[in-house]
C-alpha cells in the first residue's frame, strides 16, 4: 500500500499516486495482460473524473460527496469469525468467500470441495492459479468507457470474487460473496471485482452482500461480470446494507447467452448514497433476464438504482420489477433503459417502478425508457409513486390492528412483492425476516399529522 | 350496551347526522333503514372510527365508555365489529397472518392467551365451514381477487372469529346473490346470542327475511324519524319511504 500524497492538486491526482503502487505490485504478482488492462482503466479514469449532475446518466445522483473524499487505498483490516455471524446469511450452508476492506481472508472463508472443474476463489488467486480462465474473460463484459467508477475499479482493483461453474456443472448450494468494510478512516476505498463465468447448462445461486463493522464514511467500488452460458441457470442476490455513512457503487454487467436464465436482485438498505449500475447483454435468442430491486430509504439516504437491457437476439423476455420505499428526506431514482435492437424480434420486455413515499420530503426520480428498433415486440412500462394506502389501514384496524403494525404490514407487503421472486428459499425467508426489522426500526413509522 | 344520544356528525365540513338518538341492549338485533343519503353509513362510520368522520355534538356510550374517544383499533378490541360495505383488497398480506394478528390482539385485549399458527388453524376450522368458505381461503391474500360475495362471506366470517359484542352490518347484503345472502344470513344468526348486540344498516328489505331484526328505525336526514317492530320492514317495503319523508317534511 502507498503513502497519499499531501494535498494533491486534483481529486485525480490521489488516485494516479495510487496507481503507482498498484503498478508496482502487479508486476511480480500479476499475469502480464493484467496490468495492460489497468492502465486502460486508469487512463480512461482519469480522462472522465467523477461523473456530474450535467451528464445525462447521473443527473438525479450528485457523487460530489464521493469525489471530495481524502481517498485511501483499502488496506488489511482485520475482522474476527465471530464478528461475521451477526450478518446476514451467516448461517447458510455451502461455501463463503469473505473479503475484508477488498482484500481476501482465507480464515474468515469457507471453501467446501466442488465438483470437478468448479472454482470458487479470489479473483487475486484464480489469475495465479487459472490465468488462461480468467483472460477470457476479464475486462470483456464491463463496458467502463461509459462508466468512469467502473474504469477506476479496472484500474484499482484489489480482489474479489471469481466463480467458475463449467458446462453442465450444478452447484446446489448458494455460493456466498460476503464483502466487510472494517475500515474507520474517511475515504477508504475498496475497489472490489468480482467474475463469475457459468458455463453451457449450467446452475448456481450466488448470494452477494456488502456489510460494515463500523460507521465510517467509505466508498466501496464494486464492478461484477458475468458471462452466462447457453441454457444456465444462475440467481444473483445482492445485499447492499453498507455503513449508513458510507458510499457504494456497483455495477453488474452480465452477457447472457442463448436460452439462459438469468436473475439479478438488488436490495438496497444501507450507504448514505449508493447506486447500482445493471447493464444486461441479451446477446441469444429465447433467453429470460429479470432484474428485481428493493430499496429502503431514510434520514438523507439515496438510493439509485441505474439499468440498460439490450435485446440483441429474438424472443427474448426480460422482467424488471424495482419496488422502493422512501421515508424521511430520502431520495430514490429508478432509470430503466429498454434497448430493443432491430434483430430482436418477439422481444417482450416489462419494466415497474413502484414507489411509496412515507414523508412529504422524500422524492423519487423515475424514469423508464424504451428505445424500440424493431417492429414486432411486446414492451410494457409504468412507474407509480403513492403513498399508504388509508382505507387498507382502517380496515386493519378496524379488526383491533394497531396503527403502527397495520402501516408495517402493508409496507411489508409491498416490500414482499419484490422478494417473493427470491427462488432461494432460505435466503427469501433471511431478507425477508430482515426487510421487516427495517421496517420496525428504521423507517419512521408514524405519519406526519401524529 | 350502545346508547348514542345527540349524535351530529359529518364529513369535511359538512354535517350527516343531525341528533341521531338510539339505544342498543344485549341480545337485540336493530335494523337501520333508509333512503340514499340518510346517513346509514356514515353512522357506521362514525361507530367504527374512521378517519375523517368528526362527531360535533352528542355522545356515544358504549358499555359505559365513550367510544368516540377510542382508537378505531381499541373499538374492535373492545369488541366493536364493523362489517364493511366495502370489504378492502390487501394483496401480499396473508389472511391467516391477518387474521391471526387480530385475533390475538382482541385475546390480548381480554386477558386471554395469544394462539399459536395450529391452534388458530384449529379455532377457525368450524367457522370457515359455517361461511361455506374454500380449503385454500386462509393462504390466499385478503380479499385479493375475491368476488363480491366471497368479500361479503369473508367479513362475517372475520365477525365470527372475532366474536364481538355489537357487530355493525353496513349494506351487507347490497350487491349479493339470494344463495350469498342465505350463507351470510345464516352466519349472523348463528353468531347471535344474550350477550351480543347486531346493527344490520341496509337499504332493501330483503336481508330482514333471513336476518329477522327486533327493531326497525328509519333514518332520514341525519336523524331516526321513525321506529317499530319487524312489520315497519313490510311496510316500508310495500309503501317505500316516500309517506315517512313526506311527513317528516311537513313537521320540519
Amino acid at each position: 500500500m502507498t503513502e497519499v500524497a499531501d494535498k494533491p492538486a486534483s481529486p485525480i491526482d490521489r488516485y494516479l499516486t495510487a496507481f503507482e503502487a498498484v503498478e508496482k505490485d502487479s508486476a511480480g504478482r500479476e499475469p502480464s495482460w493484467v496490468l495492460p488492462l489497468r492502465k486502460a482503466g486508469m487512463a480512461r479514469f482519469a480522462e472522465q473524473g467523477f461523473p456530474t449532475t450535467k451528464q445525462e446518466d447521473w443527473r438525479f445522483t450528485n457523487v460530489a460527496p464521493i469525489a471530495k473524499l481524502p481517498f485511501l487505498p483499502a488496506g488489511r483490516s482485520d475482522a474476527d469469525a465471530s464478528a461475521l455471524d451477526r450478518f446476514p446469511f451467516a448461517k447458510l450452508e455451502g461455501s463463503r468467500l469473505v473479503f475484508v476492506d477488498g482484500v481476501f481472508s482465507n480464515d474468515l472463508s469457507l471453501l467446501e470441495p466442488q465438483a470437478d472443474g468448479v472454482v470458487v476463489a479470489s479473483l487475486a488467486a484464480a489469475l495465479n492459479e487459472c490465468p488462461e480462465l480468467v483472460e477470457q474473460h476479464l475486462g470483456q463484459y464491463a463496458a467502463d468507457e461509459s462508466n468512469s467508477f467502473a474504469a477506476m475499479n479496472t484500474a484499482l482493483f484489489t480482489d474479489g470474487a471469481f466463480i467458475h461453474v463449467p458446462d453442465g456443472a450444478v452447484v446446489e448450494k448458494p455460493i456466498r460473496l460476503l464483502f466487510v468494510s472494517a475500515a474507520a478512516e474517511e475515504g477508504a476505498t475498496a475497489n472490489v471485482r468480482n467474475l463469475i463465468v457459468a458455463g453451457r447448462n449450467s446452475q448456481a445461486t450466488l448470494v452477494e452482500s456488502h456489510v460494515a463493522l463500523n460507521d465510517g464514511a467509505y466508498l466501496t467500488n464494486v464492478v461484477g461480470e458475468f458471462s452466462i452460458g447457453e441454457n444456465a441457470r444462475v440467481e444473483h442476490v445482492k445485499l447492499q446494507d453498507e455503513s449508513k455513512e458510507a458510499f457504494h457503487i456497483g455495477a453488474l454487467h452480465a452477457k447472457l447467452d442463448r436460452a439462459s436464465n438469468f436473475t439479478t436482485h438488488s436490495i438496497a438498505l444501507g450507504a448514505r448514497i449508493s447506486r447500482n449500475n445493471l447493464r444486461t447483454n441479451l446477446d441469444g435468442e429465447g433467453l429470460v433476464a429479470t432484474l428485481n430491486g428493493l430499496y429502503l430509504t431514510a434520514g438523507e439516504q439515496l438510493a439509485d438504482h441505474h439499468m440498460v437491457v439490450d435485446h440483441a437476439q429474438p424472443h427474448c423476455e426480460s422482467h424488471e420489477y424495482f419496488n422502493g420505499i422512501l421515508a424521511d428526506k430520502s431520495k430514490g431514482v429508478f432509470h430503466g433503459r429498454i434497448h430493443v435492437h432491430q434483430a430482436a424480434q418477439k422481444t417482450d420486455a416489462k419494466q415497474t417502478n413502484k414507489n411509496l413515499l412515507l414523508s412529504d420530503n422524500a422524492t423519487i426520480d423515475t424514469k423508464p425508457q424504451l428505445e424500440i428498433y424493431a417492429d414486432d415486440v411486446r414492451c410494457t412500462h409504468g412507474a407509480t409513486i403513492g403513498q399508504l394506502n388509508d382505507e387498507s389501514i382502517f380496515y386493519l384496524r378496524a379488526r383491533g390492528i394497531g396503527r403502527e403494525k397495520a402501516r408495517q404490514m402493508l409496507m411489508h407487503a409491498f416490500a414482499g412483492e419484490i422478494i417473493d421472486r427470491i427462488a432461494c428459499e432460505p435466503v427469501r425467508e433471511e431478507l425477508d425476516a430482515i426487510v421487516w426489522d427495517r421496517l420496525d426500526s428504521d423507517l419512521h413509522l408514524k405519519d406526519a399529522e401524529d | 350496551m350502545l346508547e348514542i344520544k345527540n349524535l351530529h356528525a359529518g364529513v369535511e365540513g359538512i354535517s350527516i347526522l343531525k341528533g341521531l338518538n338510539l339505544s342498543i341492549n344485549a341480545g337485540e338485533v336493530h335494523a337501520i333503514m333508509g333512503p340514499n343519503g340518510s346517513g346509514k353509513s356514515t353512522l357506521a362510520s362514525v361507530l367504527a372510527g374512521r378517519d375523517g368522520y368528526e362527531a360535533t355534538e352528542g355522545e356515544v356510550t358504549y358499555l359505559g365508555q365513550d367510544l368516540l374517544d377510542m382508537a378505531p383499533e381499541v373499538r374492535a378490541r373492545e369488541g366493536v365489529f364493523l362489517a364493511f360495505q366495502y370489504p378492502v383488497e390487501i394483496p401480499g398480506v396473508n389472511s391467516t397472518y391477518f387474521m391471526k394478528s387480530a385475533l390475538n390482539e382482541v385475546r390480548k385485549h381480554r386477558g386471554e392467551s395469544e394462539l399459536d399458527a395450529v391452534d388458530f388453524l384449529d379455532f377457525v376450522k368450524d367457522k370457515m365451514r359455517l361461511l361455506e368458505l374454500p380449503e385454500n381461503f386462509m393462504k390466499r391474500p385478503v380479499n385479493d381477487g375475491f368476488s363480491g360475495g366471497e368479500k361479503k362471506r369473508n367479513e362475517i366470517f372475520q365477525m365470527a372469529v372475532l366474536e364481538p359484542k355489537l357487530a355493525v352490518l353496513d349494506e351487507t347484503d347490497s350487491g349479493l346473490d339470494i344463495d350469498a345472502l342465505k350463507t351470510v344470513a345464516n352466519g349472523v344468526n348463528k353468531l347471535k346470542g344474550p350477550d351480543n348486540a347486531q346493527l344490520v344498516i341496509t337499504h332493501y328489505q330483503r336481508l330482514l327475511d333471513y336476518i329477522v331484526p327486533d327493531f326497525v328505525h328509519v333514518l332520514f336526514n341525519g336523524r331516526i324519524v321513525k321506529s317499530g317492530g319487524k312489520d315497519l320492514a313490510l311496510e316500508l317495503e310495500e309503501k317505500g319511504y316516500d309517506w315517512i319523508i313526506k311527513g317528516e317534511l311537513q313537521n320540519a
